[in-house]
């Protein structure tokens, strides 16, 4: 099977499911077509493949925010700091030109060398960060600025300080944020969603994921530690909780699955950003039709019907 | 002051955390070493009378102590997970859910209803650590987010009584996007004019923490309560900083400005009815 024929089915069968999760009826022989050919493919996603997209998702070559933004954009002005604290590195605002319309990007940013790595804190955002991010997305709302956001950390800085600076509450409020923005928004996971430091920029109208992310609620170590006790289990933690996009898409929590270049996005930066420039003009186009309202509810709706409950 | 975009953590590193005394019994006081009988705690509404530790409540205990007697009418308890990940780690997760409810009687980590404190109505979501960690999944976020609901259509007050450990592993991503279902859920309690009044109490960490429970009109903490987003050990060993006694702790909190009032046990109640009282909830 082709992959975008995969996709699409993987696409129908979350939307169905969706449907029938949220409602409690049962459209089962769709479904249950659907599922059938799905399970050949669920098998063939292997154990081995889904660690493989973890070690894509993390490779050191792996673009970053800023490198799709000097791809994607014309006409970058980055925002600097929260008007609170401090200006942190490990989240990038700013507004630029995509096809002649202004939109603002937030996205994370890790570092290519151990100084920068440092100075933005490996793409772990402090509540700093998280506000950064909110005065940028509350300023684009207000002048109708589509926004997108970037989604690429391993997860909320834990320190010291950032909980004496309230990381739970920023990352509770940046999330109300987004349910709040009355302009179109797309999330693109493009490396490690990494639990609330992920989601904090993911509340969005569509949510993407690249081909090789992951979208997790604890890190491969973070669970094999809590319950293998072995970090050194990650490889099997991971193929428990699947983090893979065809799964988050399948689970009805992401819309939809930008292609990478073969082996990666690292191997052709280019083209892998023109993919992604691709991707979210087209959910921008069809965005854009949508009166503010209708974009709230539509969003707020989606975020209330997640989960999955047995049946009684 | 550091340089630009650096972050001062200097004042922090402080003396390291004491190492948890070594309480065996759940009843010795792992503050002062005392020990009780069960009925002895739950007379003192399971606070130590010789140094006012505060020990974990469950659920339905918590209920019977804030609300009205014979008050408490429960809601949505037919609720249960699924397993959509099909998840195994050491058991399989329906294994564990099993014996979750097994042993605590309750069906996920969260009870919900509608009650009275002191003649004031509510709705009330009371949350149970000893159930898997009080960890957050579809039920608890489903059962949180149908009683924002369910006060919104009152017009009236959510009483939210976190504990938990964060979001349940083992429903993956879909664990993680309770936390946005959640604040959506008080978001449309405040448009309706509702008010979410958070009771947080040992421990409320992780997702629970970076969503509903941070989003109270009003945050109240038990004394000692740890509420951190990310927990001591995991700080320590991703940052090698030394943390201060009082990490995570209510009351550094209350210092940092994250939280409004540390509330002991005894006074929960009477404190809960003065606001719903000032908040409009006729009684």
């Amino acid at each position: 099977m082709s992959q975008d024929a995969e996709l699409g089915l993987r696409d129908r069968l979350a939307r169905l499911s969706g449907v029938k999760l949220l409602r409690g009826t049962r459209l089962s022989t769709e479904i249950e077509r659907l599922e059938r050919q799905l399970e050949r493919l669920r098998e063939d996603k292997s154990d081995e493949e889904i660690w493989r997209s973890v070690e894509l998702a993390r490779h050191q070559d792996r673009p970053y925010t800023l490198d799709y933004v000097e791809r994607i954009l014309e006409d970058w002005f980055e925002l600097h700091g929260d008007r609170g604290r401090l200006d942190d590195g490990a989240i990038v605002a700013g507004l630029g030109s995509l096809d002649g319309r202004t939109i603002a990007i937030v996205g994370h940013q890790s570092g290519r060398d151990a100084k920068e790595r440092t100075h933005r804190t490996w793409g772990m955002a402090y509540p700093e960060g998280y506000r950064k991010a909110m005065r940028v997305m509350e300023l684009a709302s207000r002048h109708d600025f589509p926004i997108v956001t970037l989604v690429d950390t391993q997860g909320a800085y834990p320190g010291v300080a950032a909980e004496q600076h309230g990381q739970g509450g920023a990352i509770a409020r940046s999330q109300l944020a987004m349910l709040r923005l009355e302009v179109p928004t797309v999330a693109v996971v493009i490396g490690q969603g990494g639990s609330g430091g992920a989601v904090a920029l993911a509340v969005a109208d569509r949510v993407l994921m690249q081909e090789h992310a992951i979208y997790s609620v604890i890190t491969p170590e973070g669970c094999a530690l809590i319950l293998w006790r072995d970090a050194a289990q990650a490889k099997r933690a991971a193929a428990a909780f699947k983090p893979d996009a065809p799964h988050c898409l399948e689970l009805g929590v992401i819309d939809g699955i930008v292609p990478e270049p073969e082996g990666g996005a690292h191997t052709d930066p280019d083209k892998a950003a023109s993919l992604l420039r691709e991707a979210i003009t087209a959910h921008l186009d069809e965005l854009v039709l949508s009166a503010p309202e209708e974009l709230l509810r539509t969003r707020r709706a989606k975020f209330r019907g997640m989960g999955v409950l047995a049946a009684v | 002051m550091s340089a630009p975009g650096r972050i001062d953590v200097s004042i922090e590193h402080k003396r390291s955390a004491p190492e948890a005394p070594p309480g065996k019994h759940p009843n010795t006081c792992p503050g002062c070493g005392s020990h009780y009988r069960d009925e002895e705690l739950a007379e003192h509404l399971r606070v130590c009378p010789q140094c006012g530790h505060h020990f974990v409540v469950g659920a339905w205990e918590r209920i019977a102590q804030l609300a009205d007697p014979d008050s408490f009418l429960e809601s949505h308890a037919d609720l249960r997970s699924a397993d959509p990940l099909d998840f195994f780690d050491l058991r399989p997760y329906a294994e564990r859910l099993a014996q979750a409810e097994s042993e605590t009687g309750l069906g996920d980590a969260i009870v919900t209803g509608g009650a009275r404190i002191d003649g004031h109505p509510c709705q009330l979501a009371v949350m149970d650590f000893a159930f898997m960690g009080g960890s957050m999944g579809s039920v608890v976020g489903e059962k949180l987010a149908r009683a924002c609901e369910d006060a919104a259509a009152e017009g009236g007050a959510l009483v939210s009584v976190s504990a938990s450990g964060g979001a349940r592993m083992q429903e993956g991503i879909l664990a993680l996007m309770q936390m946005p279902k959640t604040v959506c859920a008080v978001d449309e309690l405040h448009e309706a004019g509702g008010v979410l009044l958070s009771v947080l109490t040992h421990p409320t960490t992780g997702g629970v923490l970076a969503s509903f429970a941070s989003l109270g009109d009003v945050i109240l903490a038990e004394p000692g309560t740890l509420m951190s987003f990310a927990g001591p050990r995991v700080v320590a060993q991703t940052t090698r900083e030394k943390l201060p006694d009082d990490f995570g702790l209510a009351e550094s909190n209350l210092r940092f400005g994250h939280v409004d009032a540390i509330v002991k046990r005894s006074e929960l109640r009477t404190t809960l009815s003065r606001l719903l009282r000032l908040f409009g909830a006729e009684s």
